[in-house]
């Protein structure tokens, strides 16, 4: 399966399965969607995703999850891997769950693409909504065949057996028990079930729903946590590798005479690849360093100011995401009209892991460690690459350094399979901090235009809304709008020929943080305009009940008090869906009017994910969206002339840091009987839009190009 | 000495220390962020003093004691600092965790009571992408006030 045809559809955004229709779904998403596992009737896209995933599928075989160890222990196999966002945690709650078996009995392997079943990748918030089920799933049937297995064993009927934690007993004689570990003896257990079990009600859980520490902290914290870069094989060479000065650039000449004269180096110059290789990473640079090279540089014709124009000029025409009513009743019941165009810059990942691998080619085998987010996707793009059978290519994927989407992209892990072929040794590529800038697949710049009008009584009428290069998600609104339409053009994050100078992206929630940051501003725009308090606009002009229950419980926290805006007060809020998970967040900044810096002291965030599995976690993947949220919102923007790329480490490339710490508050709705959504991503879709309007509450001035910079805020104070 | 251990290194005295650790040594705690000072996820102890190892020759380490993550809890009984971390979840990734232990620290050994300001202000320049950075804070707090009722 080639890359794009499973990430294209993976960052598109859709709710959780549960309460959808066939025909909901498929409204939903366009058609042609794809899903994800295949446990159970319930899913009546079965055929149709497994075409498109030609084959690929979650097992129903309960055994390719787990395995019960002879010494009690469990493991639970996953193709999802740890970048951060705590999955390591979850999965293993949902799996003690519904086996019974004690949390610290589970062991995780995750992203080893010989054990674990297939997986499309860890992305777009699906690893809790989608593998979740499947393994949970897997769990009651293999807990409901161990019990059966118990009854033989014990003579005991299967309705007089309980387990607790993986212990089989019988009720009326407590005595009479016997181990999971027992029963299984480590094998694989071939006894299936003609019915399937059912999994837990939210009434029975012990585990799930539990706020539970993270798992791997200790490993974390001792350095005893692995990345990719920490493996170390017999004769491991370090490779760097020759890159353009700037992209579109075409290498005339090469010498890489000097290079080979240090001891030790090994030069491997193969088609677009030249690298240098050396038992010592720092050896390894000296020698790039040496080699000479002259390079044809294309003209630029695009730059971060001119970008916006030229993404407008270049856009094709949209594709509807979705409508209603009808545009021109709309203008008509208008009173006041607001047409606005929101702006933003390319913004990079910049996990503080680099892109690293390390691959072994043997015999026509290759086993690659790598930092990705896409293991099974890494296996069947080296398998191309060198030419092998992908079963051949085992990725194993240690901790992941941070990944945020950026590590979808598995260059790096390419490059080391052929090296390491080439080199015949094992070959480590780690990217410099340089390398991963210059070589990141960025959020692109894009461009929101709105129209939108309400009448005398402050109802929204209509909403004329086009998104260019940002792609879909987040932009279909959510309040009650009689006439609308929403149009996004320019083929989403990644983007068209000719569009972008470099590669770009999806993006944590990617196109959420354009849409949200452009809806949300518009609606503070035409509250103001209304002489309405922001909070009472949204309500005045909302009807979906969780909307506004998330509004109502970040207003509570907060302590929001009824005022038009600019009050002065520096407050702003801001809603949104991501992930099937509704957020409303609050902030308050402060704003030097003169140096134009703004500091956000405050911010609140309410969040119904439906069932959370570790309370805790979701907390700290909130707080981790909104701190990383100040960074595109504030500072974080790519410069670039043509191809050449400015910023190319953190001294220009500015990310938050402590000081920038607002106090933060999380609220997570009590939904433990709505299905499960996603977590790790939705709360960063409002940092935007709820710091521009509060920098408006604060001081009149209106921003619509992120990051708020504090140029822009100093230039845009004095217009006004 | 390294983690209370004598070390013999030879070779390039130029050579900065990160890589000395990370390849010769194997001591993979120290992680490559930057390459230029400006992330800490290399940070490890020099005399007590938390250094950028990315940035400092080992002729600068001679006959000095380096302490990194591997180091620092003694005889299996994890550092306080170590214990916080756990218990307050501050990390996601965990890629910086080390830089940051290790950078507050330091931090302690001057300042065994910072206020919050002062905690801030002493890992300002240690980069998180995640944003653990609240939970962090709050970890360096609940140490530096365990280590008080210990003293």
């Amino acid at each position: 399966m080639k890359k794009d045809e499973y990430l294209d559809l993976d960052f598109k955004d859709f709710p959780s399965p549960a309460p959808l229709s066939r025909r909901d779904f498929l409204k939903l998403t366009g058609g042609g969607i794809i899903i994800f596992f295949s446990v159970g009737e319930a899913w009546p896209f079965q055929e149709e995703s497994r075409q498109r995933r030609r084959g690929f599928d979650y097992p129903e075989d309960f055994n390719a999850y787990l395995r019960i160890h002879e010494d009690g222990r469990v493991s639970c196999f996953t193709g999802k891997i740890e970048m951060g966002q705590g999955v390591i945690t979850s999965l293993a709650q949902e799996l003690a769950e519904e086996l019974d078996v004690s949390l610290d009995t589970v062991d995780m392997v995750m992203g080893d693409t010989d054990l674990c079943p297939w997986d499309m990748g860890t992305f777009g918030s699906l690893t809790t909504r989608f593998f979740g089920p499947a393994l949970r799933a897997a769990a009651a049937e293999a807990r409901a065949v161990l019990i059966e297995l118990a009854a033989d064993y014990l003579k005991s009927p299967i309705e007089r057996l309980g387990v607790k934690d993986g212990v089989v007993f019988d009720e009326s004689r407590k005595e009479h028990k016997v181990t999971y570990a027992k029963l299984a003896q480590g094998k694989m257990i071939e006894r299936h079930l003609k019915k399937k079990p059912p999994v837990k009600k939210s009434s029975e859980f012990t585990v799930i729903g539990k706020p539970t520490r993270r798992t791997d902290s200790l490993d974390k914290v001792t350095g005893k946590a692995k990345f990719a870069g920490d493996i170390r094989l017999p004769g491991m060479l370090y490779a760097r590798i020759l890159r353009p000065p700037i992209h579109g650039a075409k290498l005339k000449s090469v010498d890489t005479s000097a290079a080979n004269d240090i001891k030790g180096v090994q030069v491997i110059q193969a088609g677009d690849l030249i690298s240098v290789l050396h038992e010592c990473p720092d050896e390894a640079e000296k020698a790039l360093r040496k080699i000479k090279t002259q390079f044809d540089l294309p003209e630029a014709t695009v730059d971060d100011q001119t970008i916006f124009d030229h993404l407008l000029k270049v856009a094709p025409e949209g594709e509807i995401v979705d409508q209603g009513g009808n545009l021109e009743s709309g203008w008509k019941l208008a009173s006041a009209i607001f047409e606005e165009t929101y702006l933003n810059s390319y913004v990079a990942h910049s996990p503080i892991e680099p892109h690293t691998a390390i691959a072994e080619v043997k015999e026509n085998k290759a086993t690659v460690w790598a930092s990705t987010q896409t293991p099974f996707g890494a296996k069947e793009e080296i398998a191309e690459v060198l030419g092998i059978p992908s079963q051949n290519v085992r990725i194993i994927t240690p901790f992941v350094g941070g990944g945020f989407g950026g590590k979808t992209a598995n260059k790096q892990a390419v490059e080391a399979a052929r090296l390491a072929k080439l080199a015949a040794k094992p070959v480590q590529v780690a990217w410099t901090r340089t390398e991963e800038f210059f070589n990141d697949t960025f959020r692109p710049a894009a461009v929101v235009k709105i129209k939108s009008g309400i009448d005398d009584s402050g109802k929204i009428v209509f909403w004329d809304y086009i998104v260019y290069f940002a792609g879909e998600r987040g932009s279909q609104h959510f309040y009650d709008i009689p006439h609308h339409r929403t149009v996004s053009t320019g083929g989403g994050w990644r983007g068209i020929p000719g569009a972008h100078p470099f590669g770009t992206g999806a993006w944590r929630a990617p196109g959420n943080n354009t849409n949200t940051h452009a809806r949300e501003s518009q609606i503070d725009i035409m509250a103001s305009k209304a002489g309405l308090d922001p909070f009472e606009f949204r309500l005045k002009n909302l009807k979906d009940k969780r909307m506004i229950r998330v509004l109502e419980a970040a207003a509570d926290k907060f302590g929001w008090t009824p005022a038009k805006a600019p009050s002065g007060r520096g407050y702003g809020l801001s809603c949104g869906i991501d992930a099937g998970t509704y957020v409303a967040t609050m902030a308050e900044v402060e704003v030097d009017r003169q140096q134009g810096k703004v500091q956000v002291k405050q911010v609140v965030c309410a969040q119904d994910m439906g069932l959370s599995i570790n309370p805790e976690g979701a907390k700290l993947q909130m707080e981790g969206c909104i701190t990383m949220g100040l960074g595109y919102a504030l500072t974080e923007e790519i410069h670039f002339k043509g191809g050449e790329i400015f910023d190319l480490n953190f001294d220009t490339y500015e990310i938050p840091r402590f000081s920038w710490l607002p106090k933060i508050e999380t609220v997570l709705i009590d939904a433990q009987e709505s299905p499960v959504q996603g977590g790790g991503e939705p709360a960063i879709i409002n940092m935007g839009g709820v710091i521009a309007n509060a920098i408006y509450d604060a001081i009149g001035v209106r921003l619509y190009q992120l990051p708020m910079t504090p140029e822009r805020v100093r230039s845009q104070a004095l217009k006004t | 000495m390294l983690n209370g251990k004598p070390v013999r290194l030879t070779g390039d005295r130029e050579r900065m220390l990160l890589w000395a650790l990370r390849s010769d040594l194997s001591l993979t705690g120290a992680k490559y962020g930057c390459g230029e000072g400006y992330c800490g996820a290399c940070t490890v102890l020099v005399n007590k003093e938390a250094v950028r190892s990315c940035q400092f020759p080992l002729k600068d380490v001679e006959g000095k004691e380096v302490l990194t993550i591997e180091g620092l809890a003694k005889n299996g009984d994890l550092h306080l600092l170590q214990k916080a971390f756990i218990e307050h979840d501050a990390l996601q990734c965990g890629f910086c965790t080390p830089g940051m232990i290790l950078n507050a620290y330091s931090l302690l050994l001057k300042n065994p009571q910072p206020s919050r300001q002062e905690i801030i202000q002493g890992m300002e320049e240690n980069l998180c992408r995640c944003g653990a950075h609240t939970r962090i804070v709050q970890a360096i707090q609940a140490a530096a006030k365990e280590m008080k009722r210990r003293r």
